[in-house]
């Protein structure tokens, strides 16, 4: 009795020692929001996985403490002046966690393997401007035909087919970072396995326990590891948003990306104001109309009236609250590239608006005899049904008659997908922080194209067009002129700007809110 | 066993031989009386006539109630984004997140819970009750494979069966109800079958088969009554359930569509709001509250009425 | 006894096979793919997920090639967590749902039959009143509701215990989670012992027991008790085998790596793999749970016997 009771004690005492060891390394706490689908970077499919991913694969480009683009594993490039050869010169120290060296071989293989129709990669696309990539992509190449090339162990040279204003972004993402060939090629599956898998970034993965926790730790082998403050990062895969902040006011959690809801914004700035952190994210919130001929809204005049009654301050300040910002267009504003242009009703006041929208309505044969009726399509989600539930109601004085049509995500989205719909919710979260990302969508073949069955020869042209610029200021002016035709021809409704919330504990300094929600652990330190 | 004694006494039950009688002729007449005495027992209970009085003010209350109140269900006070109860405006439980009147809507709300929660239990009482007692008399292999059904239905994924409904069907609240009784008839059906196993071992079904009584009339004269306990207690169990239930069915497109509601999306609505704005949870949760008491009462009253022992 | 096992366990053989057939089936039909999520895939990349699926493939050719690997024992890698395969997600978490709900149960019959008995034998009192109060309680308010109250109440304002997290199982991570499973199951099994007691106490066998001149404890606990909980019995089967599947709900709230979650979100991702894996799962846990109850029946009441046939 005595003797088990003082093993007990001795274990508590241990229990002890080791946790105060774990509190003198410097340890961040990080909720995640979900449960990473894989950490293979060519796997990935969204910031959850990239957020651990980026940690342990550093690109030859990287980013900087505010998101910037910085020199990674190349130390330095060139670009030739067509723009379409791109040099890069690695850095010679630079190796692999488990003692190998990181060679440009690293990235070829890296990139063939991206490209691989088996691979099925989800972001596979975003490469295709390189030679050969999308005839592999499709199955009709060999991988060995990918325009990539080490000219040394240190020197890569990749080869575009067009000059690709967006592309050094695109080689950014962990995607296109350099993978440990001689370690892929003896254990192609399975690969990623805590305490082996061979690292390049600034963390490695010690610990994956699904759905409860993953635990990366400092990589000493890592090029820049003496820059490096935190010795171990913690993600958490918290769902529940109230959950989360319940742990974060616990003190269980330094970092939290998921935990503030809408519903309680404003507690949170009042109680929480020293660790709330709000900032514009390259995201758009909008619906989409259907604008194929048997639609109510092939009808320009109608699409305008629905346009002109939204009012999105309502909803943005009186539904949401959190400082989204309301968008009459469909590049959010903080996305890089200077981008403009809107709807041309900005500048009226709201009972013009009305009025013109009435006047348009009854142009188009609508009236209160004869109600448009409409079928509205969204997602659930309690922002998604309040936001859904107010558009009814501002409509409702046009004469528009609502149905409102919820259904889970996967249903909703094969419905949007198939152009099964007459008007429907839709979230557009940038992949690279570039305006091509979002008009692409609505030019030829693009996917908000093909769901809503839009086509203007005018707009495909001028995005064509402006992917080739590689001017800054030039490009600038040709997007902008893009997206104006895409309002005037008032294609979507668009509702606002997405905004990203965390909250920080003020004891973390180094991260910074950043537009494309990437927050690199290698600049982050915490306070013991 | 030691409990093989027990049994013998427990068969030789002179009040339900008489009671519930084997003798064919007389069971109508029985029957009936049987429903005007159990009415009559059930009139003496205040606590369950209480609550059928409170139940039947509550029904009439959700389908009267919105037609005098000032506010449409779907109607938006642009001023009153989720206020807390006032008069102002005449929110008098307050305002959901949307700027709507809360009562109107609980009020509203409360004609689909409980239409709900009365068609989907009736449905599961009926085929429960029904499947669960002809399995357990049948026994054997009728049994075994009933049963097996009844496992089936368990294991199947009950989303994709209610997302193959809906596109099928099509979206209808009748569907709703369909979808809920179709799940909830297998409790039941194994609770009546664990009774019957039990029941028809005892003397008087044994008696009722050798006299030649139909097999139909067994079922629903001696097995059926004879575990009335339980199953009335199960469904006062699975309303709550079932109008929980339902919001999830909304969740997934099936169930109500905004700007109709019922409280379970009510309620599921509230829980996010509850920190800052608790009456959004509280209004509806005291409707539903309120009506599982009373029914638990009536359900007891109920219970104690028809039980063929206790006369 | 033993021939009536082995008829019953070759029987969910096929029972199985219907389950799991039935539901491929359901699932490819239901709308709404693996893929099809907010961000729209260009064609090319979707034409080369289907392939990397074996969705490009006709149904039934899926179908066997699905039935094949199953004989196998292979449950295929799941689509949305894809470096883990669906048996190493189930085996990892059933632990640990298997853990709370055996505890849930567990405290729910202790607290549950007792209060149901004490409630039956002191029927229409206060003590009668106030425990079914409380049972009832535990129906109405939904454990969605009260979860999050207890994580806020008990974590956060008094910091008495953690507010989520698994923490590989420490008991302070396990009360708050266990209670909020239980309160539901204390209050279904209090109302259903309650009912049945009142029956089995109104019956004659008792009469003649205590005629008889037994001690009330005695005719209770030897007499009354084991015929009075068929119904929880009964009732037990399919809830248990649903208990220590997890709940999504309660997994969510306090953050723990069950495998609840997968019924829901894998059905919600279309995760045709995992979906699969826990209809199995769940498929064989129903089997056996009902096939255990059945057994127990006999236990609980000598007079039902499978023999016949």
């Amino acid at each position: 009795m005595i003797n088990s009771k003082k093993l007990t004690i001795a274990a508590g005492v241990m229990a002890l020692a080791v946790q105060s060891l774990d509190l003198s390394a410097a340890t961040l706490r990080i909720d995640n929001g979900a449960e990473p689908g894989t950490l293979d970077p060519h796997q990935s499919s969204g910031t959850w996985e990239s957020r651990i991913i980026r940690e342990m694969f550093e690109t030859l480009v990287s980013h900087g403490p505010q998101g910037e683009l910085v020199p990674g594993l190349a130390e330095r490039w060139e670009i030739s002046d067509d723009g379409t050869t791109l040099t890069f010169h690695l850095r010679e120290e630079a190796q692999w966690s488990d003692g190998e060296p990181i060679t440009a071989e690293d990235a070829v293989f890296s990139l063939r393997r991206l490209l691989q129709p088996a691979m099925a990669a989800y972001n596979a696309n975003l490469y295709y401007p390189i030679e050969g990539a999308r005839a592999i992509n499709s199955g009709e190449a060999q991988a060995e035909t990918l325009g990539v090339e080490a000219l040394d162990d240190h020197t890569l040279r990749i080869h575009l087919v067009r000059p690709t204003a967006w592309f050094m972004q695109a080689l950014a993402m962990n995607e296109a970072a350099p993978l440990p060939e001689h370690y892929l090629s003896e254990h192609p599956d399975n690969w990623i396995a805590p305490g082996r898998t061979p690292v390049s970034g600034p963390f490695s993965l010690s610990e994956w326990v699904p759905q409860d926790h993953i635990t990366l730790s400092r990589n000493p082998a890592y090029f820049a590891a003496d820059s490096v403050a935190l010795d171990e990062a913690v993600f958490y895969p918290i769902e529940d948003a109230n959950s989360a902040l319940n742990r974060y006011r616990a003190g269980s959690l330094d970092i939290s990306y998921s935990s503030v809801p809408s519903q309680r914004f404003d507690w949170v700035q009042e109680n929480l104001p020293e660790a709330l952190r709000v900032s514009p994210f390259v995201a758009e919130y909008f619906y989409m109309f259907n604008l194929r001929e048997e639609s109510p809204f092939s009808d320009v005049r109608v699409r305008e009236a629905l346009n002109l009654a939204t009012r999105r301050e309502v909803i943005t300040e009186q539904l949401l609250g959190m400082g989204q910002i309301p968008s009459s267009w469909l590049v959010p504003r903080v996305t890089e590239g200077g981008t403009r242009g809107q709807m041309a009703f900005a500048d009226m006041s709201m009972d013009a608006r009305m009025a013109r929208a009435r006047e348009l309505m009854q142009a188009a044969g609508y009236g209160p005899g004869n109600p448009l009726q409409v079928e509205l399509r969204y997602n659930t989600l309690e922002d998604h049904k309040r936001i859904a539930v107010a558009l009814a109601a501002m409509w409702k004085p046009l004469g528009v008659d609502i149905t409102l049509n919820n259904s889970e995500a996967a249903t909703h989205y094969a419905a949007v997908n198939e152009g099964n719909f007459e008007l429907a919710r839709y979230g557009m979260v940038a992949t690279i922080n570039d305006p091509y990302d979002f008009l692409g969508s609505y030019a030829t073949d693009g996917s908000a194209a093909r769901s809503t069955g839009y086509h203007n020869a005018a707009y495909d042209e001028l995005v064509t067009q402006s992917s080739r610029i590689l001017d800054d200021e030039e490009r600038a002016r040709v997007l902008t002129q893009a997206q104006q035709t895409l309002l005037d021809d008032y294609a979507l409704l668009p509702l606002y700007d997405y905004v990203n919330t965390a909250l920080v504990s003020p004891r973390v300094s180094g991260w910074h809110p950043t537009p494309m929600n990437v927050h690199p652990l290698r600049y982050v330190s915490i306070e013991e | 066993m030691t409990s093989s004694h027990n049994a013998t006494c427990e068969d030789r039950r002179p009040d339900h031989v008489g009671g519930e009688g084997p003798n064919p002729p007389q069971a109508p007449v029985k029957g009936e009386s049987l429903g005007r005495e159990a009415w009559r027992r059930l009139r003496h209970n205040h606590a369950a006539m209480a609550s059928l009085i409170v139940l039947a003010l509550m029904t009439l209350i959700c389908v009267v109630g919105p037609w005098l109140l000032p506010w449409g269900l779907a109607e938006v006070d642009w001023n009153a984004f989720g206020v807390a109860p006032t008069l102002e405006g005449f929110h008098l439980l307050g305002t959901d997140a949307n700027g709507r009147d809360l009562l109107t809507r609980t009020l509203y709300g409360g004609r689909i819970s409980l239409s709900v929660a009365l068609v989907a239990t009736l449905v599961s009482l009926v085929i429960g009750v029904l499947y669960g007692a002809i399995a357990g008399y049948m026994g054997g292999r009728v049994d075994n494979l009933m049963m097996r059904f009844v496992d089936i239905m368990y294991s199947l994924p009950f989303m994709f069966l209610v997302i193959l409904l809906m596109v099928v069907l099509g979206r209808n609240i009748l569907l709703i109800y369909a979808a809920i009784g179709a799940v909830e008839w297998l409790d039941m059906a194994r609770i009546v079958r664990g009774q019957t196993l039990s029941l028809k071992r005892r003397e008087f079904i044994e008696a009722s088969h050798a006299l030649g009584v139909k097999d139909r009339t067994i079922v629903v004269r001696h097995l059926i009554p004879n575990s009335i306990g339980p199953v009335i207690i199960y469904v006062t169990l699975t309303v709550p359930k079932v109008i929980l239930l339902e919001s999830f069915l909304s969740f997934l497109g099936l169930g109500v569509q905004e700007p109709l509601t019922s409280w379970g999306v009510l309620i599921s609505e509230g829980t996010s709001n509850m920190q800052g704005a608790p009456w959004m949870l509280i209004v509806p949760a005291s409707f539903l509250a309120v009506t599982l008491f009373c029914l638990n009462f009536l359900g007891d009253g109920l219970r104690d009425a028809l039980d063929p022992r206790t006369r | 006894m033993l021939n009536y096992i082995a008829k019953r366990l070759a029987m969910a053989v096929p029972t199985l096979l219907i389950v799991i057939t039935v539901s491929f089936f359901l699932m490819r039909v239901a709308p709404g793919g693996p893929f099809d999520g907010e961000r729209q895939l260009p064609p090319e990349i979707e034409a080369n997920l289907m392939a990397a699926y074996h969705l490009d493939e006709p149904l039934w050719m899926q179908y066997l090639r699905y039935m094949g690997n199953l004989v196998q024992g292979d449950f295929g890698p799941s689509f949305k967590y894809k470096d883990f395969s669906v048996t190493e997600l189930i085996m990892q978490g059933f632990p640990v749902s298997l853990e709370l709900g055996a505890l849930a149960i567990a405290l729910a019959l202790l607290l549950g039959i007792p209060m149901g008995v004490m409630a039956a034998l002191r029927r229409n009192s206060a003590l009668d009143y106030s425990l079914m109060g409380v049972a009832l309680g535990g129906i109405a308010v939904p454990n969605f509701v009260i979860a999050p109250l207890m994580a806020l109440f008990f974590g956060v304002i008094l910091g008495w215990l953690p507010v989520g997290g698994w923490n590989g199982g420490a008991l302070p991570n396990l009360v708050l989670p266990v209670i909020a499973l239980a309160i539901q199951q204390i209050a279904y099994i209090a109302r259903m012992m309650r009912a049945s007691m009142i029956e089995v106490l109104g019956s004659h066998f008792i009469r003649t027991a205590r005629a008889k001149g037994l001690s009330e404890r005695e005719v209770i606990l030897r007499h009354a008790l084991r015929p009075a909980m068929l119904p929880v019995l009964s009732y037990l089967g399919p809830a248990i085998a649903g208990i220590i599947t997890g709940s999504v709900v309660i997994e969510q709230i306090f953050g723990l790596p069950g495998i609840g979650r997968y019924f829901v979100q894998g059905a919600l991702n279309r995760d045709y793999t995992l979906v699969m894996g826990t209809v199995v799962f769940y498929g064989v846990l129903i089997v056996l749970m009902n096939l255990i109850v059945d057994l127990l029946y006999s236990l609980f009441d000598p007079q039902i016997r499978y023999d016949d046939d």
